[in-house]
This record gives C-alpha cells, sequence and structure tokens, in this order.
C-alpha cells in the first residue's frame, strides 16, 4: 500500500505543524458488486496512528464512510527534531506504515 | 479552447493543483518506483534505459499517440510503455487499466505537466487520423449521437448536473471521483460509447487509438495536466 | 460481457435499491441522529456548539466530499479535544470515522474527504476533556456526475 506523508521540513519549538496523509487504498464498502453480481467484500483501512518520536499524537477508527484513497490532515505541536510515523491496518489484515521527518530548531 | 479543469467545480480544481492532496499523485509516485525496479527477463528498469524521467520524459506524452516505427502503428503511451517491456525487459504486457500501467503511464505524463498537447500529422498516421475524425462525427448507439453533438454543439451546456466540456483527454490519465481511482483516456471514452447506449469498443482496439489520436490534434495547445482530477 | 449486460446489470442495480431500509420520512423522527448519539455518549447530554463542519453546499460526487471539523478549544493539558466523531444521517453506515485527539495535538481541527449516499445532514460530535459533549452540523446537497461507465 502506497501512501504520501505530508510535514513542514523545520518547525519552532512549540508551533502548531499541520499534518497530510493519503494512502492508496480502495476502501471498499462492502456493497458494490462484481459485474457477475459477486459482492466486493467490504476492506477499509479501520485503524490509523499516528506517532512522533514513538507517542501517539493522533489516532482515527474509519469505516466505509471514509472515501476511496483517503485524505488526512490534522495537527501537531513541534516538540523536537526526529519524525512522524503512520501506520495502519485494513480489514483484510493488510498493514501499511509511513513516515517523514522533521527537523525543530529555534 | 477550454481545458475540461475548466468545468469542475472550486473544489475539483483545488484538489488538482494540490500536489498533496490530488489522489492521482499516488499513481504517480508509484509509477516512480515502477520506473526504478527491474522487470522481465531482461532484468532492466525503465531508468536503464531512460535515465531521469524529468529529463528523458519531459514533453514525450504531448505527443502521444504516434505511429512507432518499429512496430508500424499507432500506439497511445500505454502502448508504447508495453512495447518498451516486450522488446527491452522481456516482460509480460501490463494488463489495461491495471494498476501498474495506469502509475506507470501517470508518471511518464507527469513528466510533460504543462506542455502543450502536439501531436504531427503526416503519411504515417494520416489514415489513423483521418478514421479517428470520421468516427468523432459519426453518428453511434442507440442515442444515435456522435461525440460532436456533445462536445463541439453542446459544450457548456446542462446534462442533469453535469456542464458538458469540449472533451478534452489533455487530464488523463485521470482521477475520476466516479471511479475512485485513476483511469486511461480509453476509459473515459469507453464511458462516453456506453452513455450512448454503443457497444464499447474493448481496450487497444483501432478505433480507440484513432480517436485518441484525432482527439489530440483536436487539443493542441491545451497544456498536459495529469494527474487530471474530474467528477 | 457487452454493453447491454452490463446495462441491465446497472438497471437491476437500481431497482435493488429500494431494498435497502427505508429512510424515516420527514416528521416521523425529528432527529435521526439520536439513536447512535446516545449510544455514543452513554446517554450523556450534547450542547450544540463549539463545533463547526466546513463542506461545499453543493458536493459534485457522493464518493468523495471534502470535510472539515473544527473545535473551539483552547488544546491545553486542561481544557481539550479527546474526541471528534463523524456522523451521517443517510450512510447505510452511518458512523464514518472516529478521531482522537490530545494536549499534542495544539489545534482541534481535522480535515478529510467523506463517502456521502445522497443529501443529507452530517453530524460531529465532540468530546472535551472534562467529559462534556458537544455538537454542530453541516447539511450537504450530494450532485452525482451524469457520465457513468459500466467498467
Amino acid at each position: 500500500m502506497l501512501a504520501r506523508v505530508q510535514l513542514p521540513r523545520t518547525a519552532k519549538p512549540g508551533e502548531v505543524i499541520e499534518v497530510r496523509i493519503t494512502i492508496q487504498h480502495s476502501m471498499e464498502t462492502g456493497f458494490r458488486f462484481e459485474l457477475d453480481g459477486r459482492p466486493i467484500p467490504k476492506n477499509v483501512i479501520n485503524s490509523l496512528v499516528a506517532r512522533y518520536n514513538g507517542a501517539e499524537i493522533f489516532r482515527a477508527e474509519m469505516g466505509s464512510g471514509i472515501a476511496a484513497n483517503p485524505y488526512l490532515q490534522f495537527y501537531t505541536v513541534a516538540r523536537q527534531s526526529g519524525a512522524i510515523e503512520i501506520s495502519w491496518v485494513d480489514d483484510a489484515g493488510n498493514r501499511g506504515a509511513e513516515r517523514a521527518p522533521i527537523s525543530v530548531t529555534g | 479552447m477550454k481545458s475540461g479543469i475548466e468545468f469542475v467545480s472550486d473544489d475539483l480544481r483545488k484538489l488538482q493543483a494540490d500536489d498533496f492532496a490530488n489522489p492521482g499523485m499516488l499513481w504517480v509516485a508509484r509509477g516512480e518506483k515502477i520506473w526504478g525496479e527491474a522487470a522481465g527477463n531482461g532484468g532492466k528498469s525503465c531508468a536503464a534505459c531512460h535515465g531521469v524521467a524529468a529529463k528523458s520524459m519531459q514533453g514525450v506524452a504531448a505527443r502521444y499517440p504516434r505511429v512507432d516505427p518499429g512496430a508500424a502503428r499507432l500506439v497511445n503511451l500505454e502502448g508504447r510503455i508495453n512495447l518498451c517491456r516486450d522488446r527491452k525487459q522481456q516482460a509480460q504486457p501490463l494488463g489495461p487499466e491495471s494498476d501498474e500501467l495506469l502509475a506507470l503511464t501517470a508518471y511518464v505524463a507527469h513528466q510533460s505537466r504543462g506542455v502543450p498537447v502536439s501531436v504531427t500529422l503526416d503519411m504515417q498516421n494520416r489514415k489513423d487520423f483521418e478514421r479517428g475524425r470520421e468516427l468523432y462525427n459519426r453518428r453511434i448507439g442507440q442515442m444515435n449521437l456522435a461525440c460532436t453533438h456533445c462536445h463541439d454543439r453542446s459544450w457548456g451546456k446542462k446534462l442533469a448536473a453535469e456542464t458538458v466540456s469540449q472533451g478534452h483527454g489533455n487530464a488523463f490519465p485521470a482521477y475520476r471521483l466516479e471511479w475512485q481511482s485513476v483511469g486511461s483516456l480509453q476509459r473515459r471514452i469507453r464511458a462516453c460509447f456506453y452513455g450512448l447506449r454503443a457497444e464499447m469498443p474493448p481496450y487497444g482496439a483501432q478505433e480507440l487509438l484513432d480517436l485518441e489520436l484525432y482527439l489530440a490534434w483536436r487539443a493542441g495547445g491545451l497544456p498536459v495536466e495529469t494527474p487530471g482530477v474530474r467528477r | 460481457m457487452s454493453a447491454r449486460r452490463r446495462f441491465i446489470s446497472m438497471v437491476a442495480g437500481l431497482f435493488a435499491a429500494p431494498l435497502l431500509p427505508a429512510r424515516p420520512a420527514r416528521g416521523q423522527q425529528a432527529d435521526p441522529f439520536a439513536p447512535l448519539v446516545r449510544e455514543i455518549t452513554g446517554g450523556a447530554a450534547v450542547r450544540p456548539g463549539r463545533v463547526t463542519v466546513d463542506t461545499p453546499r453543493l458536493a459534485d460526487n457522493g464518493h468523495s466530499v471534502p470535510l472539515s471539523v473544527n473545535v473551539d478549544s483552547p488544546m491545553t493539558a486542561a481544557d481539550h479535544v479527546r474526541s471528534i466523531t463523524l456522523l451521517s444521517s443517510r450512510n447505510p453506515r452511518p458512523l464514518m470515522a472516529t478521531f482522537h485527539l490530545s494536549p499534542a495535538s495544539g489545534r482541534a481541527q481535522v480535515a478529510t474527504r467523506v463517502r456521502l449516499a445522497g443529501s443529507q445532514r452530517v453530524l460531529a460530535l465532540a468530546q472535551l476533556s472534562d467529559g462534556s459533549w458537544w455538537s454542530g452540523g453541516a447539511e450537504v446537497e450530494v450532485t452525482e456526475s451524469a457520465c457513468l461507465d459500466a467498467t
């Protein structure tokens, strides 16, 4: 599963920074059918966690109400240099992770 | 002449312009990965021959479809990628609308973003072009309409909640909300056939290639937008 | 499969739709969110306010509607938003997502893109660190593309 994470490259200590995520995932609702009538099973990214140098800063529980190729944008306070890592799991048990570095100086 | 982007909502315009949020960029990013990966018995990656795509592929997509000299037939960008897989990588062709083919095509086309579409008409592609123009103007399907009826004579008018565009392909492969995915220009054209209740030509059919060539000529001068975002 | 077969299967799909649970008629049930909200809050009082939901008034397509939630909160250790829950009044699964925040968030705002099965009211519920619940919503008119395909 391909994903992208966007953060500012640098921030000042205490600055509120924007975190953006997109993940390539069909977020199957379970309500769709193949052309031959077979139902396509529900499979969505049901859980996503963002950690900043290991500490949880954001968590999402999602259902089929979140659009395909999910987009998330949230905020966190820049504390120290390091990385923000996003990890997630879907209904089929597939896991993914992506990280982006951040440099905090000031 | 107006690109399809001029007929969409503010939300979609913003989404296309935002290189992070534009979901089509996920396919571009995937294409960038595939570009660097060795494939097939040839054990070569795209990069092994073509180097840095930002340099070697700049402007290339704007000149497709074109006649491939080796194959002596009209090919679109997807077809050209599969010719490379066959000749250089000795790999199986990527299936139409497969994630891999869409990703590579979107990545290659993205290197031409902003470059004006410009196909050259010559003795090699003249017949393809003429057939494409003829099909564009021919009434088809139970609706008994030709491409021209919507996209030349009725653009700007409403079809249900849709504003009819001029039918240019300069944003493809594009992310359509309706598809919840990136898709090719052929997929978009097939949707038009479906809308007209006409038999849809299979992917890669000569008539779709002919039409793609005519559309590219007709869109001449519009900038490549790949990956576009459409409704 | 031919275009005709595909068309037939699409038409069949249209007729299958009424088999889904019917939406209660207007007036029959004043608040479509009430049962689910009760379940989420455990029956605690929910006050309207402090929560703003931002969506386009007119969405292009129900498959992907931009939505942003903002909660009026200083986001300090003593006073912050713990969670934001997004609810749909018409989706077959009305609970769309729950986002967990903390003082580390710095700002109580989350944006995403949601699926909406038709024009409806969406509701965001926020629980603050003092345990109180607040809500805000938005009406979205969902339009659809006229150009569908069968593939």
